[in-house]
């Protein structure tokens, strides 16, 4: 059984090492990526692991930031992107500011969630989901109303009786209110990329900008 | 002179308290500031984790506007203070960037003012001349000042304070006559982006920075952030509850505003509690 | 008649591998003046400097060009092969068609032509080339070395006992240095003092060495063999010559400050020796706080000292003296550790330096040898060691690695099981550089005595309930780990003095992005300067351990010996030269020159019928280093710099673009 195992994988594995070789390709176009995508500097980690040591939630992750950064030098992307340590990542910079070598740790996660998204790697469901409504808000009205945010999400991620009662509480105090949009979000719309397919069209113009429109107002 | 002043979204809904608060410390210390006519949302953590253009191109908008109004812009929020940061610094060095974000708005950034939070509009003031115009000495209020991440991190643009060892909110914090308890977790984050993916997870962090504050003597915990003040006022579970305050409630009591002015009566954790026996409010 | 000969070269493979050699020959015998051309396998070797020597015999050769290596490499060699044929050496020219061509190029049909064109470019040169002929200055042979710590005292010492005179000029009231602060040195454990002391001793009472403490250097000017050199004697306002050690006068003395000796866990009089075995054994008032000086009161030392030495009212001393050679033994400080906030250094009074802990363990600390933690003098149980504060990081402090730290902390780990038995000690790394004799072995020593090495580097660091709670990463676990500590002790990095920058310049010399003084070479001549006569010992130059530093001073040494060996100097002939004819007297060229080196002199002549007297510019060629400034400011083109006359680079233009 387990000698089948390993003949099976034979063109991927040999008895559990794993080929480097076979990523020698990857390495530098996928670090490229990552760097393009605001991951500053990814190739100049030396793995002391100041930024696991410092990170607030790396207690509940599998892979440990500083692993993760060693998944993108050595061209592991499937594992990097897959990764459920990159929607851990409370993005609160503590890595970023102590990194000796000047590692944009925080900016490694986001470029590695943005690049996930990209290739439609669904590995954090509940974290995609939340940005997913996020920004769908702000296509939407130019700005966030809290209260159409956490209902979506709860919808989205089939998580509907957590925090009942608190929503309950801010909804009878006045801070959950429902939505307004604001008058350039047209504008704004146009920020956004060309969603359909996962493809990437860059940013999308349309024509007459309220922008141009407010200046006169202002 | 003046302001353009920034909202943001959460200080519309579940930070309005902060909204009031720091409204009312800023009309009544006289400095100016209009609100920024149609701003819209800085994207905050969502636009960062879809697409690095986009993280720049939604707060670069809210710059521009400000920058039209001939006026630095400040926002209270500290979530927004970080993005707009660093979008402003982002469009500065990143010629190629700048170029795709400022045809895509079909407008121009020159940047003459950096974006501002309303701790340096306040230490602009002064903290001696915000110390002047207390009132009410918020005496024997002991407080934990709670940086958290954004303020401060990374450093690179979010420069208002030492990273590792700041103390400028103390000082601000202080000028009420309050007394700030020197800890070791005030920059810790909370993991309030992670507030509603991962709650679990962050009712164990927020626990541990209110417990931490708690051993250290401290009463309550102060903040600047809209993302910390609900998550710690929402997320906390240990023995002895904290209320959390913003910076501009505690300025505002001492400057002997109406704490309902404040909107000090709509925390998760009882604030008027602890302010009562003290014989505050 | 100009007859040129040309020899290509093809360094092996080095040149040939890339260049059509064949083909370089066969243009270069095409160009006007060329009179013979040769190849050879490797021109530098004996056979190839012999069919030099043959062919300007045979061929009558008054020109010579060698295409090879960069001058750099071999025109020496191919300078001194053309002497002895009988040919003035300044008429040989290289043409680098190695580095400059073969090396950077993988395209022989790209690299071949450009050869050529190398070539042509040394052909149109050459022919403009003059016999040039060097003279000679007196060499002063007295040496000057600037700082007293091991590296110092090692130069000084080998020179003097070759029989030169040696002045130490220390700006500490004792030589000694940063060893002196040390209390045991790896990887042999013997003690610092017991191996420094004997040797302070010795240059204290060598008849050939002075020693001037409390002194500085002002400014140097000259050059090789003949440097003018301001030094300031800071008042010690002490009577060296009446004083007798006594002490008398630092026990009564009423004031005091941090040690700057013991890193400020100890504390000091206003009247002080920095440790008990100084040299030399004399007192200092440090006048910042001394209460004579401060508020014209006190007067105690005077009053009690036996002998009548002290002596309020001593001026500093300027003196004015002429040297041959200078090493620089400045030395490095250690860096700030306050940098990192998430240690908490200056906050938390138990993390502590490596220094510091020296000073904690040295039977002459404030501590008498016990290690206590500073905050509540307990003994500390665990203790953790942080390696690279400040080195490897690009962040917060220095990118390069500070080399001893993690041989100290090695030490550090073992003493401190020595001292304090039952202790354990933590040692947090990224990788253990243990590259030296002995070295691997005393790093295994101390994790076999049980030191605990964790990969990683720690995060932060806080006080809670008596302790210091050390958060760091354990990557070869992948797991984060915490240590609760009595007492941290971080590797500070080895930097540059602040002031390095400003004594470079004294000295003329040049210093890398950090501020460690640059070597001529890093390999092959690493104690010398650009600078000649200047040299350098220790840790001015880089990150060092003692060995090193011994290692270095000695071969600083021995440079100045064999500078000072020489009866005279012969000066390079390649100088700055005014056409008197031509100079309009505008000295633009006097303001850019580096080295002090043109003067403005006043002629007279005639024009016409008239005597005119004006001035133009003059060129002192001991001074001058043919760096060529000034021939590019001069607008009258009246400077030229020989070997390298206007005439002769537009020739070398003409030749590579025409």
């Amino acid at each position: 059984m387990c000698l089948l195992k390993i003949l099976k994988t034979k063109g991927k594995r040999r008895m559990n090492y794993l080929n480097l070789s076979r990523h020698e390709g990857e390495w530098l176009p996928f670090a490229q990526a990552v760097e393009a995508e605001g991951g500053k500097k990814v190739l100049s980690c030396y793995q002391c692991g100041k930024c696991s040591a410092g990170c607030p939630v790396s207690f509940a992750m599998e892979e440990q930031p500083h692993q993760v950064i060693r998944m993108v030098q050595l061209g592991l992307s499937d594992r990097a992107l897959n990764s459920p340590t990159i929607w851990r990542c409370a993005g609160c910079f503590t890595c970023t500011t102590r990194c000796p070598r000047g590692v944009d740790i925080a900016g490694v996660m986001s470029a590695l969630r943005v690049i996930a998204l990209a290739r439609n790697v669904r590995t954090s469901r509940r974290a995609q989901a939340f940005h997913k409504v996020f920004l769908s808000l702000i296509k939407r009205y130019g700005r966030i109303n809290e209260f159409e945010l956490v209902v979506r999400y709860k919808l989205a991620s089939m998580n509907l009786f957590q925090d009942l009662d608190l929503g309950l509480r801010m909804f009878m105090q006045g801070k959950l209110k429902p939505p307004r949009g604001i008058a350039g979000v047209r504008q704004l719309r146009s920020l956004f990329r060309h969603e359909k397919g996962g493809k990437r069209s860059g940013l999308r113009l349309l024509p007459g900008l309220q922008l141009t429109r407010h200046r006169e107002g202002v | 002179m003046g302001y353009a002043y920034y909202p943001g979204c959460s200080l519309h809904g579940t930070a309005k308290e902060y909204d009031m608060s720091s409204r009312a410390c800023l009309d009544f210390l006289g400095i100016e500031y209009r609100e920024l006519p149609d701003w819209s949302c800085c994207g905050a953590s969502s636009a960062h984790s879809v697409d690095h253009t986009l993280a720049v191109s939604l707060p670069a908008r809210n710059l521009i506007l400000a920058e039209q109004m001939n006026l630095p812009l400040m926002t209270p929020c500290t979530a927004c203070y970080s993005r707009l940061r660093g979008a402003h610094h982002a469009l500065r060095s990143d010629p190629g960037l700048a170029r795709k974000v400022l045809t895509a708005l079909g407008s121009e950034y020159k940047g003459r003012y950096e974006p501002l939070s309303i701790l340096d509009v306040l230490y602009q003031y002064g903290p001696e001349a915000v110390g002047e115009k207390v009132t009410k000495k918020l005496k024997e209020l002991k407080v934990a000042c709670y940086y958290g991440c954004l303020l401060l991190r990374p450093p690179e643009y979010a420069d208002f304070d030492d990273p590792e060892n700041p103390g400028k909110m103390e000082r601000l914090v202080e000028t009420t006559g309050a007394r700030a308890v020197d800890w070791p977790h005030r920059t810790e984050c909370c993991g309030a982006s992670l507030s509603l993916s991962d709650t679990k997870l962050v009712v164990s962090l927020a626990t541990f920075i209110v417990d931490m504050a708690a051993r250290h003597g401290a009463e309550c915990i102060v903040t600047a952030c809209p993302m910390c003040q609900a998550n710690l006022d929402m997320r906390q579970r240990g023995r002895t509850k904290l209320p959390v305050y913003y910076v501009t409630e505690l300025l505002g009591l001492a400057f002997g505003l109406e704490p309902k002015r404040l909107g000090l009566t709509t925390h998760m954790v009882n604030a008027m509690g602890l302010l009562r026996a003290k014989q505050l409010a | 008649m100009i007859r040129i000969g040309v020899f290509v070269c093809w360094c092996g493979s080095n040149i040939a591998g890339t260049v059509d050699v064949g083909k370089v020959a066969e243009e270069s015998a095409k160009m006007p003046g060329v009179v013979h051309v040769e190849q050879n396998k490797y021109t530098c070797s004996d056979p190839g400097q012999d069919s030099i020597r043959k062919a300007i015999k045979e061929h009558r050769l008054d020109r010579v060009v060698v295409a090879a290596c960069s001058p750099r490499m071999h025109e020496m060699t191919f300078r001194k092969c053309a002497a002895s044929a009988g040919l003035n050496q300044y008429l040989v020219e290289m043409a680098n068609i190695r580095e400059h061509c073969s090396w950077v190029h993988s395209d022989m049909s790209v690299a071949t032509p450009k050869a050529v064109d190398i070539v042509r470019r040394a052909v149109a040169k050459v022919k403009r080339s003059v016999p040039l002929f060097p003279s000679t200055i007196p060499v002063e042979k007295r040496a000057l070395v600037i700082g007293g710590g091991i590296a110092g005292i090692q130069a000084a010492l080998d020179i003097a006992e070759a029989g030169y005179e040696v002045t130490i000029v220390e700006r500490e009231p004792t030589i000694g240095g940063r060893m002196a602060q040390l209390d045991k040195t790896f990887p042999t454990l013997d003690c610092s003092s017991c191996i420094l002391t004997p040797k302070m001793v010795d240059a204290a009472s060598h008849p050939g060495i002075r020693i001037l403490t409390c002194s500085e250097v002002e400014d140097i000017s000259g050059y090789v063999g003949n440097f003018q050199v301001r030094l300031r004697k800071r008042a010690r306002s002490i009577d060296e010559a009446r004083c007798t050690a006594c002490g008398i006068c630092i026990s009564k003395c009423p004031t005091s400050r941090d040690s700057e000796f013991n890193m400020g866990l100890g504390t000091r009089k206003a009247i002080y020796m920095p440790f008990p075995q100084a040299v030399p054994n004399k007192p200092t008032i440090d006048r910042e706080i001394c209460r004579h000086f401060t508020e014209g009161k006190c007067g105690i030392c005077q009053k009690v000292c036996p002998s009548g030495a002290v002596d309020f009212s001593q001026e500093d001393q300027v003196l004015n003296e002429k040297f041959g050679a200078v090493v620089a033994a400045t030395g490095a400080t250690q860096f700030s550790v306050e940098a990192y906030g998430e240690y908490g250094y200056g906050r938390y009074p138990d993390v502590i330096t490596g220094l510091e802990l020296e000073r904690l363990i040295s039977s002459t600390g404030p501590t008498d040898g016990k290690i206590r933690r500073p905050s509540d003098g307990r003994i500390p149980r665990t203790v953790v060691f942080i390696k690279c504060v400040g080195s490897r990081d690009e962040n917060k402090g220095y990118p390069y690695c500070s080399k001893a730290c993690c041989m100290y902390t090695a030490k550090h780990a073992i003493l401190l099981k020595e001292k304090i038995p039952g202790a354990s000690a933590y040692v947090f790394y990224m990788d253990v550089r243990a590259g030296g004799k002995d070295y691997e072995e005393f790093y295994q020593r101390s994790q076999e005595i049980g030191t605990r090495y964790v990969r990683g580097r720690v995060s932060r660091i806080y006080p809670l309930d008596g302790k210091l709670i050390v958060q760091g990463e354990d990557t070869l676990l992948g797991q984060r780990v915490e240590v609760e500590a009595d007492l941290v002790v971080l590797a500070a990095a080895m930097v540059p003095q602040i002031d390095a920058p400003e004594m470079a310049r004294k000295l003329g010399i040049s210093y890398n992005q950090y501020g460690f003084f640059s070597e001529a070479h890093p390999k092959l001549r690493p104690v010398e300067t650009n600078t000649a006569g200047v040299f350098l010992a220790g840790t001015c130059q880089g990150p060092k351990d003692i060995p090193e530093t011994v290692a270095q001073a000695s071969a600083a040494a021995v440079k100045v010996i064999s500078l000072f060996a020489k009866s005279e100097l012969t000066t390079n002939p390649n100088v700055a030269s005014v056409d008197e004819s031509l100079c309009s007297g505008c000295l633009w060229c006097m303001n850019v020159c580096p080295y002090k080196a043109i003067e403005e002199k006043i002629i007279t002549e005639r024009a016409g019928k008239e005597t005119v007297t004006r001035s133009v510019a003059s060129v002192n060629t001991g001074l001058c280093q043919g760096c060529g400034a000034c021939t590019v400011a001069c607008r009258d083109g009246a400077m030229n710099l020989l070997g390298f006359t206007n005439e002769q680079i537009l020739a070398e233009v003409e030749a590579l673009c025409l």
